[in-house]
């Protein structure tokens, strides 16, 4: 593992490297060298299996993050490749010509974060989402309560109470009564 | 090119618009009779109910078991169909995506009348737990008649016994209207559906 980190930095300029465990580490790439490393890992270094690809939303940084996350079956370890790409006009390279199966990941991310894949087969199709029309859900600026609350007739009834309020309530009555001016003083026992 | 297949969809309607596929008629009311035929009607249907297999959510899973020889729904006279066109009693069993919601109009719409509809677990009544969802209906009622709710996170296959005894009560005494409901509101649930189903690529009515 030590040498396969030493080969990714001094090739790809891999940063940020964290070894989760002894058999799983992150390494962050640029994203003009993700490809590059993608492939490398998998023709050279026997990373054959994509077992995920996914994106995270850096609403603070205004970027998005993409996890590519690949397993070797010989050895039994695994590698998760991360870049970085900007918020606005979230662009990135498909990765569909190395496997089939990133297809699916690639319009799953299209319609749930926005991200566009050129290249990829049926990449502007709906995918689970039919006839979206609002911002990508799976944004962190996306309001899923109020979208709810406006679209899909909520049901009234429904309430929440404070945590805190609640406990003090159930395992020390008297308290609160007195904490809430119901009560004037604690009975000591 | 693209100019082209533009002016191609304008001239080549879809499928679904071809009189030779579907029925477009719109649903009618049909008036009760009030007399003895009408109750002796109301006997026979509540003991020919027909459902149709069709699983959402999670409670597909609770209504697997009900077929087999534990819980038996078959000792009660109900058995599971196909295709729509041969069942008349629908369980949405458990929460309700947007996509699915298209399925179950259509199928909903391609059912013989009289109909029947049990909505199965929290998620139909209120949301359940997938309340403030962006995917996920959250009163199946506004969309489709439902007559009997089984409430539960899942229920158990005994609830849905419960909820079918509930329903064949409801059918004797006459309530089980949810056909001529829908026909009557016809234009109420057709306005909630299309405010939701933003790709609307079906006829308004299809059976």
């Amino acid at each position: 593992m030590k040498e396969l980190i030493e080969r990714l930095r001094s090739k790809f300029n891999a940063k940020n490297i964290k070894e989760q465990r002894k058999n799983f580490v992150f390494i962050t790439v640029e994203k003009k060298d993700l490809e590059g490393c993608v492939l490398y890992l998998k023709e050279f270094e026997g990373y054959g299996h994509l077992t995920l690809l996914t994106a995270l939303d850096w609403i603070e940084k205004d970027q998005f993050e993409l996890v590519y996350h690949l397993h070797n079956y010989s050895n039994k370890t695994d590698v998760s490749v991360k870049t970085f790409i900007a918020r606005k006009n979230p662009t990135m390279v498909s990765i569909n010509n190395l496997w089939a199966g990133a297809n699916v990941y690639e319009r799953e991310i299209k319609e749930l974060f926005g991200i566009d894949f050129p290249g990829c087969p049926r990449v502007n199709d709906s995918f689970a989402l039919e006839g979206w029309q609002d911002i990508p859900p799976m944004r962190r600026d996306f309001d899923t309560k109020k979208y709810s609350e406006e679209t899909y007739f909520p049901r009234p009834g429904r309430y929440t109470k404070d945590n805190i309020a609640q406990m003090e309530e159930q395992l020390y009555p008297v308290e609160a009564e007195v904490k809430n001016g119901i009560a004037e003083t604690v009975r000591k026992k | 090119m693209t100019e082209v297949n533009k002016e191609e969809n304008k001239i080549i309607k879809p499928d679904y618009c071809d009189p030779e596929l579907f029925c477009t008629a719109l649903p009618k009311e049909v008036p009760r009779m009030n007399n003895i035929i009408q109750k002796f009607y109301d006997w026979a249907q509540a003991n020919s109910l027909w459902l149709l297999a069709f699983g959402t959510g999670c409670g597909s899973i609770e209504m697997r078991p009900l077929y087999t020889a534990r819980y038996d729904i078959s000792r009660f006279g109900i058995a599971p169909r196909p295709t729509p066109r041969q069942s008349n009693l629908f369980i949405i069993s458990g929460y309700v995506s947007v996509k699915t919601l298209k399925r179950i109009i259509r199928s909903y719409e391609q059912m013989q009348n009289p109909k029947f509809v049990i909505g199965l677990g929290s998620c139909t009544i209120n949301g359940g737990m997938y309340w403030d969802s962006y995917n996920t209906i959250n009163r199946l009622d506004h969309y489709i008649p439902v007559d009997v709710y089984v409430a539960g996170c899942m229920p158990r296959p005994e609830a849905l016994i419960a909820g079918f005894d509930e329903l064949k009560k409801r059918i004797k005494e006459g309530r089980g209207e949810g056909a001529n409901e829908y026909a009557k509101n016809f234009a109420w649930y057709k306005a909630n559906q299309k405010k939701i189903i933003k790709d609307w690529d079906m006829p308004d009515y299809n059976w």
